[in-house]
């Protein structure tokens, strides 16, 4: 069994086998698992459709029931005592979080598909168990250590925590893309005298951007989304889901749905542009090749 | 493990790899020594923390090392129903999932074979539930299966609910917040061994005069095998050490709290941390158990 991460987000159709010529045909059942289908992904949706509609509810002090519709709440984000610390907390643990936690990953995916050594295979185990083990277990964990060690939680403790939980997805994502990377590309690049140096940033890391990039948008998308291990290790700091969860006692503020609103929109647009441009890129190579 | 945008693909060959230590060294140094530091260390404090006795001077929070195993009986006693809970929710809700998740899968693996586009648009559905915040997801089903809701009501009204009955805070509607959470976790590998699923197999089952009953059994269903194992694994894990579904804000009551509520209770609000440690320990040990003995099954020790 192998996990793979992200390459579904980005290059789901570049894996695909081209389709057989004679349809395969299921009859009545074909329509019956459409049927269901469209069912499933309305079953899916409807928490986000509930999220977004309620964004634009003017709402008194709980955001339960709908009262009327607003453009307030999207217009002054910020009245909502606390959101946009919280938001502006989350953005920048996430940010720093994916740049430390995407350059040790690609470094030991690189290792990993290019070197032979020892403990290999110990840290192979290494990278897949902290993806097995709970997040209450990572969380815990992580806050007995900060505990012994008599270190303050705060961002930093916070980041710390992403870090250690974003690598090993960053590592199964962009291992499949150092895997899939011809090395006679680079063997030419050392053939024109080009340095291993050059060798790398020039035709190496441009070659494994796009599964770096997928790498970095799920790192991020793990760390801002995250709950459990950031209240184990976060102390007095804030972040969003921190903010949702104990304004959940006490009634939500349409201003959070209005910034998981503008995160979803922003992923859509995300993920959407990578699959234009990846559809794009297969083109182009249909074309040249 | 939230957004897990995780399948299963075939092992990838490598361009034959080279010995060159030194580089490659340098090359995982960094992050090993991070990962040795910031997750294989905390684990093993946990062991320490686990064996802890409360201090003698008596502040709270205060613990002395001892090798105190008693405190591992102490928790079971204490807490079995919420353990037995956890798995017992954790294997509802991926068996829920999967039921869902694969004709789901199916169709997007198989039907819309011939239809990129549409492969895509499904897809990017299947996955948007990571996109928005899992906490108000999660408050937006308490919400819709709330007592003053209209589907409460209205299951009422057509007395498919007795007038007194409530969804939140049951055992019922942790379940279904479990499972809507992680079906994509579920659905995405499958969808990636159907998707390589070559169809001539299962033409030839048809050829052989096979039921298409027969065919899907023995046929569709071994080749998608991986998927169903890492999906399980995928739902499972995540599910049993959920805190969110099942505590009281949520989808939960005092009557649902599972493992993850109180390992948190105890290690956040009672400051009580040999018991918290002991508890995520007892969790993590009957994981690697579980994930092992599937790792066996499976046939490979390849998981990476």
């Amino acid at each position: 069994m192998t996990l793979q991460g992200g390459a579904v987000l980005t290059d789901a159709a570049a894996t695909t086998p081209a389709a057989p010529r004679r349809t395969f045909r299921l009859g009545a059942g074909r329509w019956g698992l459409a049927a269901y289908s469209v069912i499933a992904f309305i079953f899916l949706l409807i928490p986000i459709v509930y999220t977004i509609v309620f964004s634009f509810n003017d709402y008194r002090r709980t955001n339960i029931t709908w009262r009327a519709f607003t453009l307030e709440n999207w217009t002054q984000l910020c009245n909502a005592q606390g959101v946009c610390s919280a938001f502006a907390n989350s953005i920048f643990v996430g940010v720093v979080a994916t740049v430390i936690a995407t350059a040790l990953g690609t470094m030991i995916a690189i290792a990993l598909v290019r070197y032979r050594f020892r403990f290999r295979a110990s840290t192979t185990l290494l990278l897949f168990l902290p993806m097995a083990t709970p997040e209450v277990v990572l969380g815990a964990g992580l806050a007995a250590q900060f505990l012994a060690a008599g270190v303050a939680k705060g961002l930093g403790t916070i980041i710390i925590a992403h870090v250690m939980f974003c690598i090993s997805f960053v590592v199964v994502t962009v291992r499949a893309r150092v895997a899939s990377l011809d090395p006679a590309l680079e063997e030419a690049g050392r053939d024109l005298y080009g340095s291993p140096n050059q060798v790398f940033w020039r035709i190496t890391f441009p070659l494994l951007l796009p599964g770096i990039m997928a790498a970095a948008l799920l790192s991020f998308a793990l760390s801002f989304d995250d709950f459990i291990i950031t209240t184990f290790n976060s102390g007095p700091a804030v972040t969003f889901p921190k903010y949702i969860y104990t304004a959940a006692a006490r009634g939500i503020p349409a201003e959070a749905n209005v910034i998981a609103s503008i995160v979803f929109f922003a992923a859509i647009i995300i993920v959407v542009a990578a699959q234009v441009s990846s559809a794009a890129r297969r083109k182009r190579q249909l074309r040249q090749g | 493990m939230a957004f897990g945008a995780f399948a299963t693909a075939e092992p990838v060959a490598a361009p034959t790899p080279r010995k060159k230590s030194r580089i490659a060294l340098f090359l995982l140094l960094p992050g090993i020594l991070y990962l040795l530091v910031f997750f294989l260390a905390p684990l093993l404090s946990l062991v320490f923390t686990s064996l802890q006795t409360p201090s003698a001077i008596g502040d709270i929070g205060a613990y002395d090392y001892a090798f105190q195993w008693q405190n591992y009986l102490t928790v079971m006693e204490l807490y079995w129903p919420n353990i037995i809970r956890s798995f017992g929710y954790a294997t509802a809700a991926t068996i829920a999932a999967l039921l869902i998740s694969y004709p789901l899968a199916y169709f997007i693996g198989v039907n819309l074979r011939r239809f990129p586009l549409l492969q895509s648009l499904a897809l990017t559905l299947v996955i948007a539930p990571f996109f928005i915040s899992f906490l108000l997801r999660t408050l937006a089903w308490k919400q819709i299966l709330s007592d003053e809701g209209w589907l409460v009501s209205s299951l009422q009204t057509f007395s498919l609910l007795p007038p007194d009955a409530q969804l939140t805070g049951t055992p019922f509607s942790v379940i279904f917040g479990l499972t809507y959470n992680f079906i994509p976790f579920m659905t995405l590998p499958i969808y990636t061994s159907l998707e390589r699923l070559d169809l001539r197999f299962v033409e030839a089952g048809s050829d052989l005069y096979a039921s298409p009953w027969t065919t899907f059994r023995t046929v569709t269903i071994p080749l998608s095998m991986p998927g169903i194992l890492s999906g399980t694994l995928l739902t499972f894990i995540p599910a049993a050490g959920d805190y969110i579904n099942a505590s009281r804000d949520f989808l939960g009551s005092v009557d649902t709290a599972m493992i993850g509520n109180v390992i948190e209770a105890n290690f956040l609000v009672l400051q009580n941390y040999p018991a918290a440690a002991a508890l995520s320990l007892l969790l993590m040990a009957a994981i690697l158990v579980l994930v092992s003995f599937y790792v066996r099954r499976s046939g490979t020790e390849d998981l990476l």
